[in-house]
């Protein structure tokens, strides 16, 4: 099993499809087929023993940098526009990597304006992890 | 096993130990012992005293700890100096953890903690699943707590209004999963109702059984929010609401009116209206204004501002509005139901959106968005 994480963008990413409508502008049923979807996601992953954890951020965030000993912190307030903003993340814990791709597509594809897939683009990185304790 | 009996025995034993002279700490990795020791031996041998049990074994375990412990063996000649105890009653004793564990020195998540830990008798584990932390954070977290009270004399009279926060937040919490935060504060607060006579204790339990018989109906399916008005209000918990009722006009009848009677005031005529629109806006302002003078909340004078929109329509509601800080939480959703009420749809539209990107919880974001889609739906079909 190897643990990867999948990381939904707000923006950053190339354009996709369905992706260019914000959420607001959307008819109130298809958001909830939309919620529905994800919800139906992370149940299954649930069920097949492949959900590790799964998270929503808020759209605000702040850049924090040291700035030396005894000085307050730099802070670069709310992210600027052209930065890029992460909306959540779904980590699995998976056999292989054919099967981390083929969920990927599947989160891909949760439903957007007029019921289509918003083939939003989300990044899959696998875990580094901790060397074992035994070698042999 | 009964797992409910034990934990409503915990903190009584818990007090006891500390009464006798015993360290916080020490106290309860000895009742935790005594807890392991009940369990193994109960289901073949049940006491016929399963406190008095619990207490001597935990008093035992205690010494060996002290005795076993030769930097303890100075504390171990106090204890053994003091005349032996008396009988301790155990509600006395409970009502002095509660004290101890919403003491002003601890910041309010170990407040919470502790107080579930020692009164509610919770496992470390199962706060930790209900606050989504690891339980080694947790760990972390109730024993800096209990290191931060142990030099906090037990005698010292507290305050109820911090006992009361502190459940109060507990309840907040809400959480339901192994352990439901909401009917333990509950529970515990009952506890508390039943051990010291005071209005405001009243008004707490009253206010929170009235929040815990509409829960049912607060959220789909789905986990969304459904707001007040658009509730099923069959499936609200009658029995809990007329016990709630009759707990707070009990509380309010001795003329000592707090923040959490008149809180649990306003859930009463919520709860009481058979419909949305036939709440009674007008005496729910009055207890708002009636709330702003005991409190002083910026957030009790946005949600008056909501119930003077009820009252005397959105207009008014929207000037009480211009009195309060814009960046007040939830002060877009609010100014985005009045303008829609007063039918300004693209406004409203827009402060729904605001709103949900400053949201802080999952549900009430997509609650909002789902406002703001609706209202952008409707606008484009006219």
């Amino acid at each position: 099993m190897a643990k990867y994480l999948l990381l939904k963008h707000y923006r950053g990413a190339p354009a996709a499809p369905g992706c260019d409508v914000p959420m607001d502008q959307w008819q109130p049923a298809e958001i909830t087929a939309h919620v529905k979807y994800m919800l139906d996601f992370n149940a299954k992953l649930e069920e097949t023993g492949e959900l590790a954890d799964a998270q929503a951020l808020a759209p605000e965030g702040t850049f924090v940098r040291y700035d030396g000993e005894g000085r307050p912190p730099v802070t670069d307030g709310p992210f600027a526009e052209t930065k890029d903003l992460i909306a959540g993340w779904v980590v699995i814990d998976v056999d292989s990597y054919e099967r981390a791709l083929e969920l990927a597509g599947e989160l891909s594809a949760a439903p957007g304006p007029g019921g289509k897939p918003i083939q939003e683009w989300l990044e899959l990185r696998p875990f580094l992890a901790v060397p074992p304790t035994i070698t042999e | 096993m009964d797992e409910v009996l034990l934990r409503s025995l915990t903190p009584a034993v818990l007090g006891v130990l500390v009464r006798r002279g015993a360290g916080f700490a020490a106290a309860e990795d000895a009742v935790q012992d005594a807890l392991i020791e009940a369990l193994r031996t109960w289901p073949d041998d049940p006491p016929r005293d399963p406190q008095g049990w619990l207490v001597t074994v935990a008093w035992r375990k205690f010494l060996d700890a002290t005795r076993a412990d030769t930097a303890r063996r100075r504390r171990e000649d106090v204890v053994e100096a003091e005349v032996a105890p008396g009988p301790a009653t155990a509600v006395d004793d409970t009502l002095q953890l509660y004290f101890l564990c919403a003491h002003p020195s601890l910041t309010p998540s170990s407040a919470v903690a502790l107080t579930l830990r020692a009164v509610g008798g919770l496992t470390t584990r199962q706060i930790a699943q209900a606050y989504l932390v690891p339980e080694a954070t947790m760990g972390q977290r109730i024993s800096r707590a209990k290191k931060t009270v142990s030099g906090v004399r037990f005698d010292e009279p507290g305050d109820v209004a911090t006992v009361l926060r502190v459940l109060y937040l507990v309840f907040n919490e809400g959480y339901s999963g192994d352990v439901d935060l909401a009917a333990e504060a509950i529970r515990l607060t009952r506890r508390l109702a039943a051990a010291i006579d005071h209005p405001e204790v009243a008004g707490l339990l009253a206010l929170m059984l009235l929040h815990h018989a509409r829960r049912a109906g607060r959220t789909g399916p789905d986990g969304e929010l459904i707001p007040l008005a658009a509730q099923d209000r069959s499936t609200w918990d009658t029995k809990l609401i007329a016990e709630g009722v009759s707990i707070l006009q009990t509380a309010l009848a001795r003329d000592q009116l707090g923040e959490f009677q008149a809180q649990a005031a306003i859930a009463a005529l919520h709860a009481d209206a058979p419909a949305a629109a036939e709440t009674d806006w007008v005496q729910i302002v009055e207890w708002y204004d009636e709330l702003a003078a005991l409190t002083k909340s910026p957030v009790v004078r946005l949600n008056r501002a909501v119930a003077v929109g009820e009252a005397d329509g959105p207009r008014a509601g929207l000037a009480a509005l211009a009195e309060l800080d814009a960046g007040l939480p939830r002060y877009a959703a609010v100014a985005a139901y009045l303008h829609e009420r007063e039918g300004d749809l693209a406004r409203a539209a827009q402060l729904y959106a605001e709103a949900a990107r400053k949201a802080t919880n999952l549900a009430e974001v997509e609650h909002l968005t789902r406002e703001a889609a609706r209202l952008n739906a409707a606008l484009r079909e006219t």
